[in-house]
């Protein structure tokens, strides 16, 4: 209890106070207090318990840098946000915020007492443990590890908030709104372009609100800055990243300072700002030291009391120790004394103090220690005392107080330079690295940029001290519990740069990206190598500069607008019908037409029967289709496909196979020749834009001469398989201008008339072996047409059949879906279609790959049918296949299973697989290990039905 | 998010708006049959991986359709510039 509320100052609402609770709790504040604010004023010091080792942590910074005070807000169901930084949460009436990490209670935490078992915790531990028992790591560390670190809880409900993004563009955008980014802002609005200038505080003016000497001249420039029409200026908004040119995301948060009931539309903006210039204006962040005791609550950075002090009006202790190795420290000092924070005493590690400084410390009464280093700080929950020593190393004295201020020098915020891949350089004057060169046009200014005037100091990092390194319990980084002497032992255990040392000790790699801890790491790295900082290195920033909520990322992009989805002209009708969907590539397509209480087995057996029996209709829209048209239309087929093209007379189909240049499968389709110059093309669902794009690529880069143009008709045509002995019958009364007889239409034939009175390209082609019909339709009349054969059907004993039952009988007949029964590295013969490559060809793409030594090898995985012993059997999809089942695992794997269902038609299961030497398996029994049993199956040939084809031509 | 130039455009559009297509002027060969197998080896497989300048096609997918050159830095993923197909390699 050591905070307290000054009798004046600062810029809250003294007039307006906000209730909110703290761990159940009630407390208040100010308007315009901070969570951090609010609470150091009722003298609350502790605020979370860490990462790994449950120590009490209190506040160490004023911003965005806060390792320590994590806080979860709940606003409801769904509304839970974990790890927000308590200086960075605005309070209003009504929040509710609550400690993380603790067991029960704050004060009582019962799983510190791995305090004091912090040697099981050693840097590299998380990698020790992967080279311990494998039992070890899932029964006892991985349980252990889960139950004690973490921060925070992911919220388990849905979110009910909704997120807005937008893009804007402007000649000008500044990052920060202190005084450097304000000045760059009006500059640049002076000239008339558009500028944005973006700030992550809940009001502009960066450092300036905590200096009130500065406040009428802040006040005046943002509203000059708010008069001007080309200047946007966006509060509560934390630009994110710096991506290519200039492109800056920033999110904006629109709600989280208001109450749910004051909160109206969208919780955050995501906004994607292209910008001619960018200004970084984002300020530096002020260093702590690292020394015995440094994580006590109430030892903070000098220039989060000043904050805390002119901007707040709240004291962050009665009686102030200052450490210091840098001037700003004593100009925090001094600010704050004046501002009738009380100041004990400064000690720093210089022995030489600029005089004036002196001078000054000297004229307030306050005890100056030049020369000394705190060397341990009494007290667990609260700082109650330090011990000084000379250099560290001397008699210890002591000193009581109830806070401690650090100042360690000032590292610049360059994240966004770094992202945008900005080089940085070392400065000595700074103990950091500062901005460099960029090929962006972007350039930093003010403190982010090197240039502001925090004095002079040392860039030490680790304070010296009695005790040796290895036995220091100094905190170099808060977030992750890292100790300086993780950092010793990294370098121990022979890790040099800095990018191994950071993931090995975890040091910077908690959600602050080490914004306190990044330098001191790499002193300490550099100091027990004796070897330069910059020959260590410096790790890379990413973003988000900040943790952002999921929900800003994905803006609009969610539920029904996650991702586009495909329906056909024909959905509606199934949806009417009951229809069970499954998504194929971004279409939805009727899986299967359960009837009363038919599960989909029973569905898909009905299906399949009728087909075999009557007649069924497919909604096949979905096919991806290419018009290919052009006097060199047939010679680009026959150069893209391994089939024959020339050859095929107008009026006829073939199916065309298509390899990639290593000669595997990548897709397929049965083609129609509709003129000398005129061809229509099918191919998969999902792989429609994939060959237009390698067709087009082919087309436009190498062989340019040929004269031919390809269109995407997918979308432009319904396709309705009609498909089973009585399809003829169906499609008879709606067609008009062709012969459907047998001799005149032979299967794999194509004809033009009209279906319905609306043209059609007719499609004499079966992926069922049934007698069967693909009536194209242009997209519009698709529901219509569907209709009327299905009017027509209805005499025939007709049914809608699904994806699923057009698999079955496809599987029936040994037809491959490419992508299911190959994968990629399957050629025409390992599937079996062999048949389907000109061999007099002279060329054709992927031609040249199947003489490949790999190709021609033997013992290629081949698809063949398989047929379980059991015959109720079903396979898994996807289960390998040993030859032996009696071999020691790791078992030799032989192959998978490609296709597996039960067929209806034939009263048993069937099965593809891909089994290495398949074809010269044929009879031999394979086995597949299952949890629990191991399924016999005999290797035939992939055709389970009507091996001779006479049902095509029905 | 990159601006890519499309030189049959002839306007700078956003990286979303295309795909990548891989290393530039790999041209096929006339006849691969007279390919040995380690030279088809070295057009299917073998690219370059360049520190600096890389040669690369794009194909403004959601634009013209055009597939074209380009010179983009690897480290800076800053373009050099972007030209036609069958222009020379620049
Ligand atoms: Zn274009």
């Amino acid at each position: 209890m050591s905070g307290f509320r000054l009798a004046d100052g600062g810029r809250v609402d003294r007039r307006s106070k906000r209730n909110f609770t703290f761990d159940g709790k009630a407390q208040w504040g100010y308007v315009g207090d901070s969570l951090a604010s609010a609470l150091l004023a009722q003298g609350q010091m502790l605020f979370g318990r860490s990462f790994k080792y449950h120590r009490p942590r209190g506040i160490l910074g004023a911003g965005v840098e806060e390792p320590n005070a994590l806080v979860t807000v709940d606003r409801g169901p769904g509304r839970v946000t974990p790890n927000l930084r308590a200086p960075s949460v605005a309070i209003y009436d009504g929040l509710i915020a609550t400690s993380q990490n603790r067991f029960p209670t704050l004060k009582t935490d019962l799983i510190a007492v791995n305090n004091m078992l912090s040697a099981f915790f050693p840097a590299g531990f998380y990698n020790k443990t992967f080279m311990w028992p494998r039992g070890a790591w899932e029964k006892v560390y991985e349980p252990i590890i889960r139950r004690l670190a973490g921060l925070g809880d992911s919220p388990t409900t849905r979110d009910p908030d909704h997120y807005d993004a937008t893009y804007a563009h402007c000649e000008t955008l500044v990052v920060g709104a202190g005084p450097a980014g304000i000045a760059a802002a009006l500059e640049a609005a002076a000239s008339g372009g558009r500028v944005f200038l973006i700030d992550e505080q809940e009001e502009i003016g960066g450092g300036a609100l905590s200096d009130p000497a500065q406040w009428a001249w802040l006040a005046e420039a943002t509203a000059k800055l708010a008069a001007m029409d080309n200047v946007t200026v966006l509060e509560r908004t934390t630009a994110i990243g710096h991506y290519h040119q200039n492109f800056v995301v920033a999110a904006q948060r629109l709600a989280d300072h208001l109450s749910l009931e004051d909160a109206e539309g969208p919780r955050e903006k995501l906004w994607r700002i292209r910008a001619g210039e960018v200004v970084l204006a984002m300020g530096a962040i002020e260093r702590p030291l690292v020394f015995e005791g440094n994580d006590v609550p109430g030892v903070m950075l000098a220039s989060a009391a000043r904050t805390f002090a002119l901007r707040y009006g709240v004291a962050v202790g009665r009686k102030i120790v200052v450490m210091a190795v840098h001037d700003s420290g004593w100009r925090d000092a001094l600010a704050l004394h004046a501002a009738g924070v009380p100041i004990a005493a400064i000690v720093d590690l210089r022995r030489e103090i600029a005089p004036e400084l002196a001078e000054a410390a000297r004229e307030a009464r306050i005890a100056c220690y030049p020369g000394y280093a705190v060397t341990s700080v009494s007290g667990s929950l609260a700082v109650k005392g330090v011990t000084i020593a000379l250099a560290g190393v001397g008699k210890g004295q002591k000193l009581d107080c109830d806070a401690v201020l650090m100042a360690g020098g000032w590292t610049p915020t360059v994240h966004l330079w770094s992202h945008a891949k900005g080089s940085l350089r070392w400065d000595d004057s700074w103990g950091a690295y500062v901005p460099d060169k960029t090929h962006e046009n972007l350039r930093c200014v003010g403190a982010c940029g090197g240039d502001w005037d925090f004095g002079n100091g040392l860039s030490v990092g680790l304070l010296p001290a009695p005790k040796p390194l290895h036995e220091s319990k100094a905190f170099v980084d808060f977030q992750n519990d890292v100790k300086a002497r993780d950092i010793g032992l990294a370098v121990q255990e022979g890790f040099r740069s800095i990018e191994h040392i950071k993931r090995y000790t975890t040091n910077g790699m908690a959600t602050d990206q080490g914004k306190t801890s990044n330098l001191n790491g790499l002193q300490i790295a550099s100091g027990v190598l004796s070897r330069p900082v910059t020959e260590i290195g410096l790790t890379t920033f990413r973003p988000p500069y900040t943790p952002q909520s999921f929900g800003a990322m994905l803006g609009h992009h969610k539920e029904a607008l996650f991702q586009p989805l495909r329906k056909t002209g024909i959905d509606d009708w199934a949806d009417a019908h009951g229809a069970v969907y499954e998504n194929v590539a971004q279409w939805r397509r009727a899986r299967y037409f359960p009837q009363g209480s038919e599960d989909m087995d029973a569905a898909v057996a009905r299906e399949c029967r009728t087909v075999r029996s009557a007649v069924g209709l497919f909604d096949a829209s979905t096919l991806g289709k290419i018009e290919v048209v052009g006097p060199d239309a047939a010679e680009f087929l026959n150069r893209m496909y391994t089939n024959p093209w020339k050859s095929l007379e107008p009026g006829r189909c073939r199916y065309g196979l298509l390899l990639g240049e290593h000669g595997f499968i990548i897709d397929d389709g049965v083609s129609a020749r509709l003129a000398p110059d005129r061809f229509h093309l099918t191919t998969t669902t999902g792989g429609a834009a994939r060959v237009l794009n390698m067709m087009e690529d082919y087309l436009q880069t190498e062989w340019s001469d040929l004269d031919v143009w390809l269109t995407s008709t997918s979308e432009q045509w319904a396709v309705i398989a009609v498909q089973g002995p009585k399809a003829r019958d169906v499609i008879a009364p709606l067609v008009e201008g062709i012969d459907l007889s047998a001799e005149a239409f032979p299967h794999m034939a194509v004809r033009e008339g009209k279906f319905c009175g609306v043209d059609t390209r007719l499609f004499r082609v079966s992926f069922t072996g049934e007698l069967g019909f693909e009536v194209n339709v242009p997209a519009q009349h698709g529901r219509m047409v569907w209709e009327a054969i299905w009017a027509e059907g209805q005499k025939h004993g007709a049914a809608a059949y699904g994806t699923e039952t057009m698999h079955v009988l496809r599987a029936e007949k040994g037809f491959i879906i490419v992508g299911q029964d190959t994968d990629g590295t399957v050629t025409p013969d390992d599937a079996g279609l062999g048949w389907a490559v000109g061999k007099k060809k002279p060329d054709f793409v992927g031609k040249r790959s199947l003489s490949r030594p790999d190709i021609v090898a033997a013992g290629r995985k081949q698809l063949v049918g398989l047929l379980t012993d059991d015959p109720q059997e079903v396979l898994e999809e996807g289960a390998q296949i040993v030859a032996d089942p009696n071999q020691p695992v790791p078992m030799k794997m032989i192959g998978h299973v490609t296709s597996s269902y039960h067929s209806a038609t034939l009263g048993r299961s069937i099965a593809m697989a891909l089994v290495a030497g398949g074809r010269d398996r044929m009879g031999e029994t394979l086995y597949i290990p299952m949890p629990g049993k191991t399924i016999s199956a005999k290797v035939v040939m992939p055709m389970f039905y009507d091996a001779e084809g006479s049902r095509l031509n029905g | 998010m990159l601006l890519i130039h499309c030189p049959y455009c002839d306007e700078a559009r956003p990286e979303v708006e295309f795909v990548y297509g891989g290393e530039a002027h790999i041209a096929r060969p006339v006849d691969p049959s007279t390919y040995s197998d380690e030279q088809w080896e070295e057009f299917l497989y073998i690219r370059n991986n360049p520190r600096g300048r890389h040669h690369e096609r794009w194909r403004h997918t959601h634009g013209c359709g055009r597939f074209f050159n380009a010179v983009r830095d690897t480290v800076t993923d800053v373009f050099e510039a972007t030209y036609k197909a069958g222009e020379t390699r620049k």
